[in-house]
């Protein structure tokens, strides 16, 4: 029960996280945060359907991830949660054309060595 | 590895600041009030502990939109993984948490990969690259 809910944690965190980004890297970077820069910011990322879609799926995480808090302890809930790394980096490389290097990988991997450890 | 700017040292500080308070609020007041029913549920998100716990989320949240208009994700997710090690140092401190010594190094593996993962640089696409790579 509990790495179902890490599993479904992670999946949707992961891909509401690539959307998210394809979103905001589609507007451009952010340089002005005065008040009224920011107000127009947020009425344009209000009308594209990446970061719509991506709120859906962070919701569906969140909601699950308070049930596992609710089930686990804190220390296995939120590195458990990591698991969410290894899915981000497969994302990033392949839906958003981010080029991971070795190193990038190697953190990916050692942190999916660490998720597996927390379940011994 | 381009020199990091003082925008996203702040942004990146605050992002992991707000996710570590955040989620040990959150698990104080979802054990205070387990979910288990829907009237569970109603306790548990109108508790001050959740309502809290969810407002730093909220923080947390909205620096790392910002900072993902200019960062990688494969950079920020991360980076802002460093709280991982510090939630669960919140747990045994604050919550009592038995913690075995698999777990810490559970742990110390998460951190690790992300300290390898921080030399990277910041972003490796071109402002238009994701339009690019969706065609």
């Amino acid at each position: 029960m509990n790495w179902l809910l890490v599993a479904l944690v992670s999946v949707t965190a992961s891909l509401g996280d690539a959307l998210q980004t394809l979103g905001m890297k589609l507007h451009g970077e952010i340089h002005d945060f005065r008040p009224s820069a920011l107000k127009k910011v947020v009425l344009r990322l209000i009308r594209s359907w990446h970061l719509g879609l991506s709120l859906v799926l962070l919701a569906i995480s969140f909601g699950a991830f308070l049930v596992l808090l609710s089930v686990a302890d804190l220390s296995f809930a939120v590195p458990a949660t990591a698991l969410e790394y290894v899915s981000t980096t497969l994302l990033a490389q392949y839906l958003l054309g981010e080029k991971v290097n070795w190193r990038r990988w190697a953190g990916a991997g050692l942190v999916a060595c660490g998720v597996l450890l927390l379940g011994l | 590895m381009p020199r990091l700017r003082w925008k996203t040292r702040l942004f990146a500080t605050v992002v992991v600041v707000a996710n570590v308070i955040g989620n040990f609020l959150l698990s104080v007041g979802l054990r205070r009030h387990p979910p288990e029913s829907v009237s569970g549920w109603m306790h548990a998100l109108a508790s001050p502990w959740v309502f809290f716990g969810v407002s730093f989320l909220v923080v947390w949240l909205l620096f790392r939109l910002a900072l993902l208009s200019w960062a990688d994700l494969s950079w920020v997710v991360p980076v802002t993984a460093s709280g991982y090690a510090l939630t669960a140092l919140m747990g045994k401190v604050f919550l009592g948490e038995h913690i075995s010594a698999t777990r810490w190094a559970g742990i110390l593996l998460i951190t690790l990969g992300a300290l390898l993962v921080r030399t990277t640089a910041i972003r490796t696409t071109k402002s238009h690259a994701t339009r690019e790579v969706r065609r």
